[in-house]
């Protein structure tokens, strides 16, 4: 069986290229604060959302609405909207991570499809079985702090459908445990939908490169002409116990396409890209290189080589903690 | 691993001089036009800016001796070329392809400034903003130039044709499939 | 209000473990959380010691409460915390892995780590049969107010970070094993040398985050001292203090006083800054535009 990649959009023009580049299915956000990635100029308005899912549809593929913070005490409303509107722009499934939220999708919507966001960070089976007895979630996008075996592990043990990150920006915490953007910023992925956001980012040239500061902390430096990573606050650069440096995570981007053949053996059973915030032509870039991907691993035959480098953050990429040395 | 590191033209410095001592006015008068126009066919561009729909860009074309003054003003949008100066709330620098190649889909903006090939200063949100909005759009400029009637559309497109017979820039939406 | 001291988040030897045990039966506090929340690797140092320490605070009239790890992912850490409910002390889950695995029907607590942001999973946890929840440190005021009001309704008592470094984010990797050049199967226990965790410095030279193993903490120690009569308005019953080395027992003594309207407002603050005069503060979370922000003077970082 081939594999399912899921894609992203961040606008409808980047959904239209995904789709056209051969993506099975695509995921988006409204323009607001459910959903994670709440970025200056991007995501759906209703309109645009039944029309992206009109267009999914008409070309066979799936769309997928991640409503991933986590609701505001007394606003719980904007949330409860937005799984609404979901199921009446034909979603194929809302992506969700709030107990609460959950809970209020399955006794109000239970036909609209539910899958468990990254941002709940269910990181073992116990906790997925547990979410599918409560909540009915019929998939599990899987924290980034696991290795293959355990994924393999968990797949052994659940009927959960597995979906995990093969590609773009890598969180190094356990996603939705981490406070560390709000901490500098007061904005943060839980409650804003942002991380390390554009609005607290300031980039100045200094005599002989480029400081960029995030909530007026200096976090990273490069000399004229080195690539320029966006000051995201797990992969800065700092100084512990006399020693500077990268000490969370350098500026890479994951690039799991090589694990192809071993995920598909751990059992998983969707293949997901990050990058909401990219271009249309970026996400068509690299949609068309993992659908090729998957559809020669369906074959039997090699995974192409990678020809991605450019596009990668630092252009440089890791197969993060899907091999455990990692850690 | 497999560096595909793309190259981006420059204007020639032989073209580029002698923009240095042309009169801007005539420039600046025809953009206008041509962001009027643009705006009319593409009203969800400016939904797209939010609260940054009032923002002024300044875009400097690095291998050009102006730069650009945007202001989106909630979609009646104007547009200055300056000499050198110009104040702004972001802004953003880089070879003029690269600024065309951004509109019309061939780049990457986050791949582009990873690279340094476009740098922002400034506030970053709007900069962000204007990009995520104008890679929504699907612009094809050379398109929008066909549409344009009046005194400034026929040089309009003059220009356009022979800066992408000239200078390999994109000036148009390229084939997508093909581009890719 | 009533004072909680929450888990030791750092990694002691086991004779300074024991002590704080030992402090902590003779302060004036109400209850206690004990046991591993940040690295399963450290739990075998002193997980003996861990039965003795519950019948000491027993004995004190403390109640004392089992944390869950942070993040649960291997086999031994899900039999880990399956286990917990077998030590016959109420439990305070701080990963949702620990409810799926607490006997049905179990009366447990919510600790500062699971994401609680509104009120319908405040009332589903009600349901699960939480009866206490503390609630993120990240939470700004008005959500707190909201939330408070909401357990009254429920009938479950909500707690506020109100004293000590903050926990930001956990991880799957190690940053002590990494500083060390090591991976976390072979960290040599690196965060041993650190128990109120490790300075993390920006490019500017500025104090900014702390390191402890697989966690990372704010550099400021969170204090709600300006925001007591605020929280006790709104309903929060508890404030919990995080423990760290020193005289913890006297920090203990400090926000009992503050709390029974002894010491007003700032005086804990003024009193914390003059034992410790590098020491940095911050209320952002509850009432500033970020974490790091205080409302007081604070040292130069």
């Amino acid at each position: 069986m081939v594999m399912e990649i899921v894609c992203p959009a961040g606008t409808p023009a980047a959904l239209r290229a995904a789709v056209k580049a051969g993506a099975h299915t695509v995921y988006c956000g409204f323009a607001d604060e459910t959903n994670a990635r709440n970025f200056p100029g991007l995501n759906f308005s209703r309109e645009e959302m039944q029309e992206g899912v009109r267009f999914a549809h008409a070309h066979g593929a799936k769309v997928l609405v991640a409503i991933n913070t986590y609701p505001r005490a007394g606003a719980e409303e904007i949330w409860r909207q937005a799984v609404a509107d979901s199921e009446t722009a034909g979603a194929d499934a809302v992506i969700l991570a709030d107990p609460g939220l959950l809970d209020y999708a399955a006794r109000n919507h239970p036909d609209l499809r539910r899958h468990l966001s990254v941002q709940a960070a269910a990181a073992n089976a116990d906790i997925i079985n547990f979410y599918a007895r409560a909540f009915g979630v019929k998939r599990v996008v899987l924290p980034r702090v696991l290795s293959v075996p355990e994924i393999a592990a968990i797949n052994a043990e659940t009927d959960v459908e597995t979906e995990v990150f093969v590609f773009g920006g890598l969180c190094v915490m356990a996603e939705g445990r981490c406070s560390l953007s709000s901490y500098a910023t007061g904005k943060s992925p839980n409650m804003n939908g942002v991380c390390s956001p554009a609005s607290h980012v300031e980039y100045r040239e200094t005599g002989d490169g480029l400081d960029a500061r995030l909530g007026g902390y200096t976090i990273h430096r490069v000399g004229r002409d080195e690539p320029a990573p966006y000051p995201t606050l797990c992969k800065g650069c700092f100084t512990a116990g006399g020693k500077t440096g990268h000490l969370f995570e350098d500026p890479v981007s994951l690039n799991a396409e090589q694990l192809i053949p071993q995920l598909a053996k751990a059992g998983v059973t969707a293949l997901k890209i990050e990058g909401r915030q990219r271009s249309r032509s970026y996400v068509a870039q690299v949609v068309r290189n993992f659908r090729a991907a998957v559809d020669a691993q369906a074959a039997g035959q090699p995974i192409p080589q990678g020809m991605l480098a450019s596009l990668s953050e630092g252009q440089a990429t890791t197969t993060g903690a899907y091999k455990k040395t990692w850690r | 691993m497999n560096e595909t590191h793309v190259s981006i033209p420059e204007v020639p410095p032989l073209l580029a001089r002698p923009m240095a001592l042309a009169p801007l006015a005539p420039l600046s008068l025809s953009l206008n036009t041509f962001a009027r126009a643009v705006a009319r066919n593409h009203p969800g561009l400016f939904r797209r800016l939010g609260e940054h729909a009032h923002a002024k860009f300044v875009l400097d074309p690095t291998d050009l001796p102006f730069v650009i003054l945007l202001e989106p003003r909630g979609g009646a949008p104007k547009v200055t070329v300056r000499r050198r100066s110009a104040q702004g709330d972001a802004r953003i620098a880089g070879p003029l392809a690269a600024f065309l190649g951004l509109v019309h889909g061939a780049y990457d903006g986050d791949a582009l400034f990873f690279s340094r090939d476009l740098v922002i200063e400034g506030d970053t949100a709007a900069a962000l903003a204007l990009r995520n909005a104008i890679d929504d759009a699907e612009l094809d400029f050379a398109e929008e130039a066909a549409r344009l009637s009046g005194p400034f559309a026929a040089p309009l497109r003059r220009i356009i044709t022979l800066t992408e017979r000239r200078m390999g820039i994109c000036l148009s939406r390229p084939p997508e499939e093909l581009a890719w | 209000m009533e004072l909680t001291v929450g888990a030791n988040q750092f990694f002691w030897k086991p004779e300074p473990w024991s002590a704080l045990y030992d402090q902590l039966a003779q302060a004036p506090v109400d209850r206690v959380v004990l046991g591993e929340l940040v690295c399963s690797k450290r739990l075998p140092f002193y997980q003996d010691r861990i039965p003795a320490a519950i019948t000491t605070l027993q004995k004190a009239g403390k109640q004392p409460v089992l944390t869950s790890l942070a993040l649960v992912t291997l086999k031994r850490e899900r039999k880990m915390t399956a286990e917990l409910a077998e030590m016959g002390v109420e439990v305070e889950i701080n990963d949702l892995t620990a409810l799926a695995l607490l006997p049905e029907g179990a009366k447990f607590s919510v600790g500062p780590l699971v994401n609680v942001y509104n009120e319908s999973t405040l009332s589903w946890l009600a349901g699960m049969g939480a009866t206490r929840v503390c609630l993120p440190p990240e939470l700004p005021l008005e959500a707190v107010r909201t939330l408070a009001q909401a357990g009254r309704d429920l009938g479950v008592a909500i707690e506020v970070w109100g004293y000590g470094r903050v926990p930001l984010a956990i991880s799957g990797r190690c940053y002590h094993a990494r500083r060390h050049g090591r991976t976390k199967d072979n960290c040599q226990f690196a965060c041993e040398e650190d128990p109120d965790g490790l300075d993390v410095r920006t490019l500017e030279n500025r104090s900014f985050l702390a390191m402890n193993g697989v966690q990372t903490l704010s550099d400021t120690h969170a204090c709600a001292d300006h925001q007591v009569e605020t929280l006790r308005d709104a309903g929060v019953s508890a404030l919990r203090l995080s423990p760290q080395t020193g005289d913890f027992a006297g920090l203990c003594a400090l926000w009992r006083k503050r709390l029974d309207g002894e010491l007003a407002a700032g005086a804990v603050a003024e009193a914390l800054q003059r034992a410790q005069p590098d020491i940095r503060l911050s209320d952002g979370f509850l009432t500033g535009a970020s974490g790091t922000e205080w409302s007081g003077a604070q040292a130069s970082a």
